[in-house]
């Protein structure tokens, strides 16, 4: 099942990423000939109300919201990673403190919190790469944290801190590899869920703005005409469902091979 | 506004937003604002955000319980009928079903319900706010992530519960079937699924952004989405502010419940 869901992703990355190889039409081609034309030979998903191939710009979508999803999730990542390290290990009134903000960040509605922060920044794609990743970070801080209170007096660290490492040596040396296995895991599992955050802050335009597509906002756009052309708003959303699902049940895949209990 | 404002038009503006006041004594104005219980007014309508709000927020809350009442049941019943089938085709599909439901988009399988149900059985008004026949739609659309989420907790939940010693007592001694599955292990889930319902909440309050604005269902979701359109920025921040306090409300509850449902969970430590 791994290898199948592998697989489909990485089409789905490669067909983004060639993208201006793959289609015949640009994303932006306006063909006033072909208004909101029934999928076909020529337009293989049809094309929307102004004349623009859907394929072409769900392939060049693809690129917005995969790149947005993971830059957000390596962002998550990083911070989530430092700042566990560091309130795992320091302990005490740090960790305390540390903790209380991580809390306070995980009990926000994530989705009501990153209309707020992409509301006040100007909308495009870093704006919503920076809110999906000021609330993600939280639960990776939090799980490293959990992690590193059990690895902080295995033997390995004790023999590390015996030879005579320093702390920051402990912690991105001995310490940081430990927790990387983890980190990607929940990074998969996460991927599912930025990329369907990703597509809602587009959705309600906060994202990518036009005429750069994007999955969500194609729909966004598209939705009025769901009843006299509904392959405008089905392609868009089917990428969309088909990526979440594949990081989902890779996600899942691999916290079931490495046993590991992610909550969070 | 608009283009051709003239100055003494915009100067009023400014001075009724504070605009020439630093950003610091414009934030205390604000604070003092929702300390008075008010939210500001629209920069559009001119309304009092909080009367919007408080027409809006039956509806949505409308929205959300209904959505909880489809989802709650089906959720835990397809939890139930996979761990008592553990391993079979029928706790596959389950299994397989609920990882689709948590990754499609809401606005997407929405737009498909109203396709199916409107367009296709011609059976629901595509949108709008009203009565049922209005509510089953977002309704439907809401609760099908929640259900995927419910289904695979109290699947795992249940597929431990069964697993454990005080089970195989119950059948050692003779208990029916049902009533093991009943009584004993379905009724010990409970606890931890309030948890996981609770804590959805937030999921359902994020969705009904999406699902309001989808359906035209006039609740605060949809009121936020317009904010956002126009940047009328006192009715976004009343829209999150209010979303936000329901939801802590709702956690502080699901901790309260808990001690209910179980007594031996203590809300204040016994060294306190």
């Amino acid at each position: 099942m791994i290898k199948v869901t592998l697989s489909v992703l990485v089409v789905i990355f490669l067909a983004s990423i060639f993208a201006p190889i793959l289609t015949p039409y640009g994303p932006d081609d306006i063909n006033l000939d072909q208004l909101r034309h029934s999928p076909d030979m020529h337009h293989p998903l049809g094309t929307d109300n102004k004349g623009r191939d859907i394929l072409s710009r769900v392939l060049y979508g693809g690129r917005i919201s995969l790149s947005v999803a993971v830059v957000a999730a390596v962002i998550s990542m990083g911070i989530g990673l430092i700042v566990g390290l560091v309130s795992g290990y320091a302990g005490g009134k740090m960790d305390t403190a540390i903790m209380l903000v991580v809390d306070l960040v995980l009990a926000f509605p994530s989705l009501l919190l990153a209309i707020g922060i992409s509301v006040i920044l100007p909308p495009g794609i870093y704006t919503v790469m920076i809110a999906i990743a000021s609330v993600g970070w939280a639960s990776f801080a939090r799980l490293i944290r959990g992690y590193v209170l059990q690895c902080r007096e295995a033997p390995f660290i004790e023999a590390a801190r015996v030879i005579g490492c320093g702390n920051i040596r402990i912690l991105f040396v001995h310490l940081l590899p430990q927790c990387m296995p983890l980190t990607l895991v929940m990074g998969g599992l996460k991927l599912a869920g930025y990329i369907l955050t990703e597509a809602s802050l587009s959705f309600l335009g906060l994202g990518a703005q036009p005429p750069t597509p994007s999955w969500g906002s194609m729909i966004s756009a598209n939705r009025i005409f769901i009843m006299s052309a509904p392959w405008m708003v089905i392609f868009p959303g089917l990428a969309i469902a088909v990526t979440s699902l594949c990081f989902n049940m890779l996600g899942d895949a691999l916290r079931d091979k490495y046993g590991l209990k992610l909550t969070g | 506004m608009g283009e051709r404002a003239s100055p003494e038009a915009i100067a009023n503006i400014r001075k009724e937003l504070n605009a020439d006041e630093g950003i610091f004594a414009q934030y205390r104005g604000y604070v003092m604002l929702l300390l008075r219980g008010e939210f500001g007014r629209s920069y559009y309508t001119n309304r009092k955000v909080l009367d919007d709000l408080m027409s809006k927020f039956p509806h949505t809350l409308l929205l959300a319980v209904s959505a909880m009442l489809i989802s709650v049941p089906a959720g835990i019943a397809l939890g139930f009928i996979s761990s008592i089938r553990r391993g079979s085709a029928i706790d596959r599909s389950i299994s397989s079903l609920s990882v689709v439901g948590l990754s499609l988009p809401v606005f997407w399988s929405g737009l498909l319900i109203m396709l199916f149900f409107s367009l296709k059985l011609k059976m629901l008004p595509p949108s709008g706010t009203g009565d049922v026949r209005f509510l089953v739609m977002p309704a439907l659309t809401l609760s099908l992530p929640a259900i995927a989420t419910l289904a695979r907790v109290s699947r795992t939940t249940l597929v431990d519960l069964f697993g454990m010693p005080y089970v195989r007592t119950a059948r050692a001694k003779g208990v029916a079937e049902w009533k093991v599955r009943l009584n004993h292990v379905l009724r010990n889930a409970l606890i931890p699924l309030v948890t996981v319902v609770g804590l959805d909440f937030g999921s359902y309050l994020n969705g009904a952004v999406l699902t309001e604005t989808i359906f035209g269902w006039d609740g605060i979701g949809r009121f936020a989405m317009e904010g956002i359109i126009k940047r009328d920025y006192p009715v976004i921040m009343g829209c999150i502010i209010v979303g936000t306090v329901v939801y802590v409300l709702i956690n502080l509850l699901v901790d309260i419940l808990y001690h209910y449902l179980d007594p031996r969970v203590r809300l204040y430590s016994s060294h306190d």
